[in-house]
């Protein structure tokens, strides 16, 4: 019978771990696996698969995080549609429609990147990203300026809102609330995505991402793309209603 | 069967940029369409219906849905799904509490 | 095989390399991808809040020893409760099973080297940690009094507390929840070895398949209904503020949305635990396997639906409290499918009363008591009556200490000499079992009386009749504490001195008993070819092996 506790032997130095017993339990992954290929997986096919799956099941999580969003939308549109018509009156319809043109085309650019990955052609990753980058950052920096004229026009619920419009009751609060949570959300979400595009330049540039394994582009052209949905439902349920009325 | 997968679903730049040309037609069309008055619910549904449809083109294509495992579609579809879900049982609730009677 | 004498050794010694020893240090632990080591992770530092809820709800029942309320001041006795709640909850019973067990054993079990995605699974536990320290930190400034609920507008306007520093804890601990629901899916789905077919999984896979979908599909609600709550709270904003036409039932809605799928986050993965055990020590193949898998799947798909009977006397709707009354029955139908194949399966079966059993036949017992008073409340005219009483308490502890922690620890017993190698000693593991089970009901069964009588919880001080009832329920609690310090004590003394228990102590089949235990780094020499049906075990053929207690302590 051993005497050797099998537990974590705390007092152990860090550094000089038995790296013998490492290489030796390792040995089949680092002596038999390509480059690129993590070691729990047995094939590429097998690593895009789960990479695909796990990021479409991210998105599933993100579809349901804004879907929160969108039913306390759904329920106070239904409650309150006449203050929700009225404050929605507020925001410049043009600009959200040209916003959403913006972002379209950056969607497209992000695709002619991930479309040049599956090519093998890293320069045109690099400028599908640079594209995609500048696209984003226009629908922000547009985002700014109708965030600042809200903020001016005592827009922004909390203590300083004020309206002036009709009176349909204090609900049109509510409606900025959920403008703000919205969009606000979203452009979080777009602010995280241009990070992790300044992220992917460089590896990008140097060509880690080949045709056989360009998964992180891919996977992360996925969740631009959903921003991009996200956009194309908030921009007709926060600009486009009662309009004609 | 990857290499066949990726052969038969594989577009050219130019079948993207068709793509992108219908959302941006879309785009402009539900503005249009915001402006005439169809009446209470069809307004909405109007824009609601070329929204999905946008989706759906971002989806299929940008996204590469169309051509994919079954499970990736199941994923594309089943978080919305389950949205509706969401949406059905808490409007089961707030439009049939007393005093919602004039949404029948 | 001369002796069935306890200390028999049948292996001399752990195997020579295993996850455990090949690396030391701190750093191995702290930056290891190691779906094995981030089960170990995760087991200490959900054992650290287990003991802090623990703590509080010691302090509960003190309180509750005598009619008046004289040992908090009542807006501490709010903190306690709520406090309770949330550790327990958040940082105990949904990470519980899934994150200690299933991480470690999910890729033993079918067959992989490691989870799809080894460092997102370590990020999720990063994310507990942080998500912890910001409750443990709201906690040190003196803790939330809303409840571990929330409600609106309560929470938002008027509390006093440190809500929005625990709701940001929730909401980054929500994350690791869901990063180790994504991992589990796509494991499951894409890392399964040769042969092994989705109807051949065991069905401790499966329900940690259908946990997987309700943390992903349920708790990114739970966020943004968290989110939203903060934003409300700190900038002043009205999402749910009836001053400005905003629904605090919805926040309810949105809130529950997540919170009842999650106490089958908490149950479904215990289930699986106990099929398991009660195959393997029943020698049977599981009764009716198909349909226990898909009844997993109907409770989780179901569970989504029923979450309108929390708020029965929340102004919702009638018309949609009987949905929900009606779809929460629905609810029991797969629930009971499990219970009566589990019985089934005891049937005429050559039982061994090991200590997993123990807890096995524990948890089918109060369960069963757990799940029927849930059919009870789940009938509004019931409900009315004993809404926010004691009953409601008694019940859910039935279901979340009687269902979920006895499958917890079922199952911590029965994969501890794979997990470490060691046996721990049987007669103070019987004991331990036995003492948890009395306790506990002695703890929680006349909750259920006081609850009918009327006695409401929440309350610091009740009348003088509802003593005695609180005297046993205070006894009954010292008693299960007692019967959780023996199991802590013993497990950790085994670490050192346990007996070598070998890689398959219980003859069990499945594959993580195919490999050494401790297994080794990535977990199988081989990749191995699965060419049997699940629990393919010989029926009534009495085993030979060192740890058949109910033979050889008699």
């Amino acid at each position: 019978m051993s005497n050797t506790s099998p537990w974590i032997d705390l007092t152990g130095t860090p550094g000089q771990k038995h790296e013998e017993g490492i290489v030796v339990s390792d040995s089949h992954a680092a002596a038999t696996h390509p480059p690129g290929l993590a070691h729990h997986f047995e094939s590429y096919e097998q690593q895009k698969e789960s990479s695909f799956l796990g990021m479409w099941l991210f998105l599933v999580q993100e579809v349901m995080f804004f879907g929160g969003l969108f039913c306390c939308y759904v329920i106070y549109r239904s409650l309150y549609g006449e203050a929700f018509a009225a404050a929605s009156r507020e925001l410049n319809v043009f600009i959200g429609a040209l916003n959403t043109t913006v972002l379209l085309f950056s969607s497209f650019t992000m695709v002619v990147a991930v479309n040049a990955a599956k090519q093998g052609n890293r320069k045109w990753i690099v400028y599908g990203l640079l594209l995609t980058m500048l696209f984003g950052g226009i629908f922000l920096g547009v985002k700014y300026f109708e965030y600042s004229s809200k903020w001016e026009h005592h827009l922004v619920p909390g203590p300083h809102f004020e309206w002036h419009g009709e009176d349909v009751g204090r609900p049109v609060e509510i409606f900025f609330c959920l403008y703000f949570a919205m969009t606000g959300m979203h452009a979080l979400h777009m602010v995280v995505g241009i990070g992790i595009m300044l992220w992917m330049l460089r590896p990008a540039w140097r060509g880690k991402w080949t045709p056989e394994n360009h998964n992180f582009v891919e996977g992360f052209g996925l969740y631009w793309h959903f921003v991009d949905i996200v956009w194309i439902f908030l921009f007709p349920f926060l600009y486009l209603i009662g309009l004609a009325t | 069967m990857s290499e066949q997968h990726a052969s038969e679903h594989e577009h050219g730049l130019k079948f993207y940029w068709l793509v992108l040309f219908a959302l941006l037609v879309l785009t402009w069309v539900t503005y249009g369409a915001a402006l005439i008055d169809f009446g209470h619910p069809w307004s909405d549904l109007v824009a609601l219906a070329i929204a999905v449809t946008k989706a759906t083109l971002v989806v299929s294509f940008f996204m590469h849905v169309k051509g994919a495992t079954s499970m990736i579609k199941m994923s594309a579809v089943g978080g919305f799904f389950w949205l509706i879900i969401l949406f059905a049982f808490v409007l089961a609730d707030v439009l049939t509490r007393p005093g919602m009677r004039e949404f029948f | 095989m001369s002796t069935q004498d306890f200390a028999f050794t049948p292996y001399p010694d752990l195997p020579k390399s295993h996850y455990l020893n090949v690396a030391y240090g701190l750093k191995s632990w702290l930056f290891t991808t190691d779906h094995k080591r981030i089960g170990i992770l995760y087991l200490l530092s959900i054992t650290f809040f287990f003991a802090l809820g623990g703590l509080y709800a010691t302090a509960i029942r003190l309180e509750l020893l005598t009619p008046a309320g004289d040992m908090v001041q009542p807006d501490t006795y709010n903190r306690l409760f709520t406090m309770h709640g949330i550790l327990m909850i958040f940082f105990f019973l949904v990470p519980s099973i899934p994150a200690v067990l299933g991480n470690f054993l999910l890729p033993l079990m079918i067959g992989a080297k490691d989870v799809a995605f080894p460092r997102l699974n370590l990020a999720s536990w990063y994310m507990y940690i942080i998500g912890a320290t910001f409750t443990l930190y709201a906690l040190f400034m003196g803790g939330v009094d809303t409840g571990w609920t929330f409600y609106t507008p309560f929470s938002s306007t008027y509390s006093n507390s440190y809500v929005a520093a625990v709701a940001v804890g929730i909401f980054i601990n929500g994350f690791s929840s869901i990063f180790t629901g994504i991992n589990f899916m796509v494991t499951i789905h894409r890392m399964r070895a040769p042969g092994l077919t989705w109807f051949r999984l065991p069905l401790f896979v499966w329900s940690h398949y259908a946990t997987s979908l309700i943390m992903v599909l349920g708790t990114p609600v739970l966020a943004i209904t968290i989110v939203l709550l903060a934003m409300e709270r700190v900038f002043k904003l009205g999402f749910f503020d009836p001053a400005l036409g905003g629904d605090p039932v919805l926040f309810q809605h949105l809130f529950w949305f997540y919170s009842h799928p999650a106490v089958y986050i908490m149950i479904l993965p215990s289930m699986g635990v106990i099929s398991e055990i009660i195959a393997a020590f029943s020698r049977k193949r599981i009764f009716g396997y198909k349909f226990v898998a898909l009844a997993s799947m109907g409770i989780a798909v179901i569970g989504f639906i029923v979450w309108g009977h929390h708020l029965f006397v929340s102004s919702q709707s009638l018309y949609a409290g009987l949905i929900f009354s009606i779809l929460t029955m629905l609810v029991a139908v797969p629930s009971a499918v499990k219970v009566f194949n589990w019985t089934a399966t005891l049937y005429k079966g050559s039982i061994e009363y090991s200590t997993p059993m123990f807890y096995a036949l524990g948890f089918l017992g109060l369960f069963a008591i757990g799940g029927l008073t849930g059919v009870m409340l789940a009938t509004i005219g019931i409900d009315v009556h004993v809404h926010d009483t004691y009953f409601v308490v008694a019940h859910f502890h039935y279901i979340m200490v009687g269902g979920a922690l006895m499958g917890y620890l079922g199952g911590l017993h029965y994969w501890w000499p794979k997990i470490t190698g060691r046996m721990y000693p049987g007669f103070w593991s019987h004991l331990s079992a036995l003492i948890i089970f009395l306790g506990f009901n002695l703890t929680f069964f006349p909750q259920f009386v006081l609850g009918y009588l009327g006695m409401p919880r929440r309350y610091h001080s009740y009348p003088e009749e509802f003593q005695v009832l609180h005297i046993l329920s205070t006894a009954g609690a010292s008693i299960l504490a007692v019967g959780y310090i023996i199991p802590l004590v013993y497990f950790i003394w085994s670490l050192k001195y346990g007996e070598v228990a070998g890689d398959n102590p219980w003859d069990a089949v499945g594959l993580e008993w195919q490999t050494t235990s401790p297994p080794s780094l990535h977990n199988f020499d081989e990749i191995p070819v699965v060419d049997f049906e699940p629990y393919d075990y010989v029926e009534h053929e009495p085993v030979d092996r060192p740890y058949r207690y109910s033979r050889s302590e008699a």
